[in-house]
């Protein structure tokens, strides 16, 4: 029974190292990427890891034909694009009337044409979109280094400013009125927001990354209201999808960074049913509210 | 200065001529490959347009309106066929050219693809590739073709003369008049590949029977493989765009360690990444870059013959230790 076991779940990170590596990265993006998420989807910006997944294009693309396929230059140019589009859609939403899914929207898509034109630009048409995103199986030391950084940079900013960006997401007009901080801490989330992104983009491909961001903050919504316990839920979800979407792309034979997010989508679908504030579970309630 | 598409088509049907042979023969070569036998046979008969130029990846091509213009205006256009080119049907429709379209893989022993398992190829960018459902579905139609046959045809050159063979017999019968230079030139270069093939039967022979197992990133080799008695296993299947398993990488490594893979090659126009991390984990060092499509003219190959020879020479080098 034990060795059935060993053999399941454990042999194949024994054995080889790029599952290793694999679950390693996917693990410690799930650390900092889920709470982000949870912040994203309280201040309904769910949809922001999808527009920025494209936004940043240009920045990698400019990094890749300076200095061909190496992650540095490729991090920090989609880094810089990302942050312009995360900060310009920011400004937009508090300076105009303009909410910030619209201007986000206007942000992305320049950047996304402006991305594809210099990309077309290079004469050969290599897809780079393939090339520039990295893939969970192939996990290099530098990318490895890369995801650390950002996961320390992320966990150490969000930590650092926990009450603020609890206070920014839930009650904006409360902060405001108690401290002129309200603006610098959005901005800062941002930062961190296109940090995750872009890290991950690159050293795990895009659907990976904004899968593990999404989809546990999505799932742990079902399960609690406190802000604490759901970035915790939703890291401890991201972690068990990451194992287990890690086993089945072993054991199925299916590509690993779907495997990975499917398994989240499953816990997001149970949660829907079955969490203390899902499907079953709210409908009693509600009835019980009626006859009471 | 965007002119729309259609205007494009319609403004090169209108200015084309009538296919009357005044000056040279016009030929579209789909990639760089083919592209290179044409200017052999055709010399300087021939006003050649290549759509997937160097390095370029055919597999995920999307073509641009100078494409179908180009097209539009040809008197011979040279496929692989066997799938590869997933745009070509719809650019041929696009474009409205009358011109012959000729599959140069015609007479040639195809293989079975070495992707056995269909899985589907959910690639992790499905949402990239939105941006442009033209393109989504270019690669749709040249995927779900690509689980029959290896298209990859040219890696041997006994195939690459069958190639040129068909692309004399094409010009030929769209110019006539220049038929004996098109014959001399396929002839003369046809002396090169044999000699080109006897070097590289020469090359791998050299090889012992217990070192002939080698690892690669994308399977393009197949027909290499078979024509010199190699085999190549790959991470990645047959096409650039489906995402490996972790049982297929986790498969290819227990393979390597049994069967004791002599060497590892990275590959123009794929991704190296999964194939160093391969090479880190049994201890096999990447022996050099393999080309399956023509480089830049400055990389080692820059034409079929270097190519070919480029990829032999490393191969050997790698294994023999040279």
């Amino acid at each position: 029974m034990i060795d059935a076991i060993y053999g399941f779940a454990i042999a194949p990170f024994v054995e080889f190292t790029f599952m290793q590596r694999a679950l390693a990265g996917a693990l410690m993006l799930s650390i900092s990427a889920s709470p982000v998420g949870v912040f994203l989807m309280l201040r309904r910006m769910s949809l922001t890891g999808d527009a920025m997944s494209h936004a940043i294009l240009p920045g990698v693309a400019v990094g890749f034909l300076l200095f061909g396929l190496d992650l540095v230059p490729m991090t920090v140019g989609g880094l810089i694009a990302g942050l312009i589009v995360a900060f310009g859609a920011g400004a937009i939403s508090r300076l105009t009337s303009q909410r910030e899914d619209a201007s986000l929207a206007a942000f992305h898509l320049i950047s996304l044409a402006l991305g594809v034109l210099i990309v077309s630009m290079r004469g050969s048409s290599i897809d780079l979109m393939h090339v520039l995103f990295g893939s969970v199986l192939g996990l290099t030391d530098e990318a490895i280094t890369v995801i650390a950084v950002i996961v320390v940079t992320s966990l150490v900013a969000m930590s650092t400013f926990w009450r603020a960006l609890v206070a920014e997401c839930l009650d904006p007009l409360f902060l405001r009125s108690v401290s002129r901080l309200g603006p610098a801490v959005h901005f800062l989330f941002l930062g961190v927001v296109v940090l995750n992104l872009v890290g991950g983009f690159l050293a795990l491909g895009t659907l990976l990354s904004v899968g593990l961001m999404m989809l546990p903050a999505a799932a742990a919504r079902f399960w609690t209201s406190r802000v604490e316990t759901m970035a915790l839920t939703a890291i401890a979800i991201a972690a068990a999808s990451s194992i287990s979407g890690l086993l089945l792309s072993y054991h199925a034979a299916l590509p690993a960074g779907p495997a990975i997010v499917l398994s989240a989508g499953a816990v997001y679908v149970v949660s829907l049913a079955f969490g203390t504030t899902g499907i079953l579970n709210s409908h009693t309630t509600k009835g019980q509210h009626r006859t009471a | 200065m965007k002119v729309p598409f259609s205007a494009l088509v319609l403004a090169a049907l209108v200015l084309a001529p009538l296919p009357a042979l005044a000056g040279p023969l016009k030929v579209v070569a789909s990639f760089s490959v083919i592209g290179d036998f044409a200017k052999q046979v055709g010399g300087d008969h021939i006003d050649l347009t290549t759509i997937v130029g160097a390095n370029g990846d055919i597999h995920v091509y999307e073509p641009t309106p100078a494409d179908a213009v180009a097209m539009s205006k040809a008197d011979v256009i040279l496929a692989n066929g066997l799938a590869l080119e997933g745009f070509l049907d719809r650019l041929v429709t696009a474009s409205g050219t009358k011109a012959q379209l000729v599959e140069l893989t015609k007479g040639i022993t195809p293989l079975a693809s070495t992707e056995a398992d269909d899985h589907d190829h959910d690639h992790e960018d499905a949402d990239h590739d939105e941006e442009d459902a033209d393109h989504d579905h270019a690669d749709e139609e040249g995927h779900h073709h690509h689980g029959d046959l290896d298209p990859h045809a040219w890696q041997s050159v006994a195939n690459a003369e069958i190639y040129v063979k068909n692309i004399e017999t094409a010009f030929c019968a769209a110019d006539p008049d220049n038929c004996p230079d098109y014959t001399a030139n396929a002839a003369a270069y046809l002396d090169k590949l044999e000699g080109l093939d006897a070097d590289i039967h020469e090359m791998i022979d050299a090889i012992p029977a217990n070192k002939r197992i080698i690892i690669t990133s994308h399977d393009a080799f197949a027909y290499f493989g078979h024509e010199y008695g190699l085999s190549f296993l790959a991470p990645q299947g047959v096409s650039t765009e489906a995402e490996p398993s972790a049982a297929d990488v986790a498969n290819l490594i227990r393979q390597i360690r049994d069967e004791h893979a002599a060497a590892l090659f990275t590959e123009n126009v794929t991704d190296p990444r999964v194939v160093e991390q391969i090479a880190e984990e049994t201890g096999i060092s990447v022996g050099g870059e393999l080309y399956a499509l023509l480089s830049g003219p400055d990389a080692p190959a820059a034409t079929y013959l270097d190519m070919e020879r480029h990829n032999a020479e490393t191969i050997s080098a790698a294994i023999l230790g040279k």
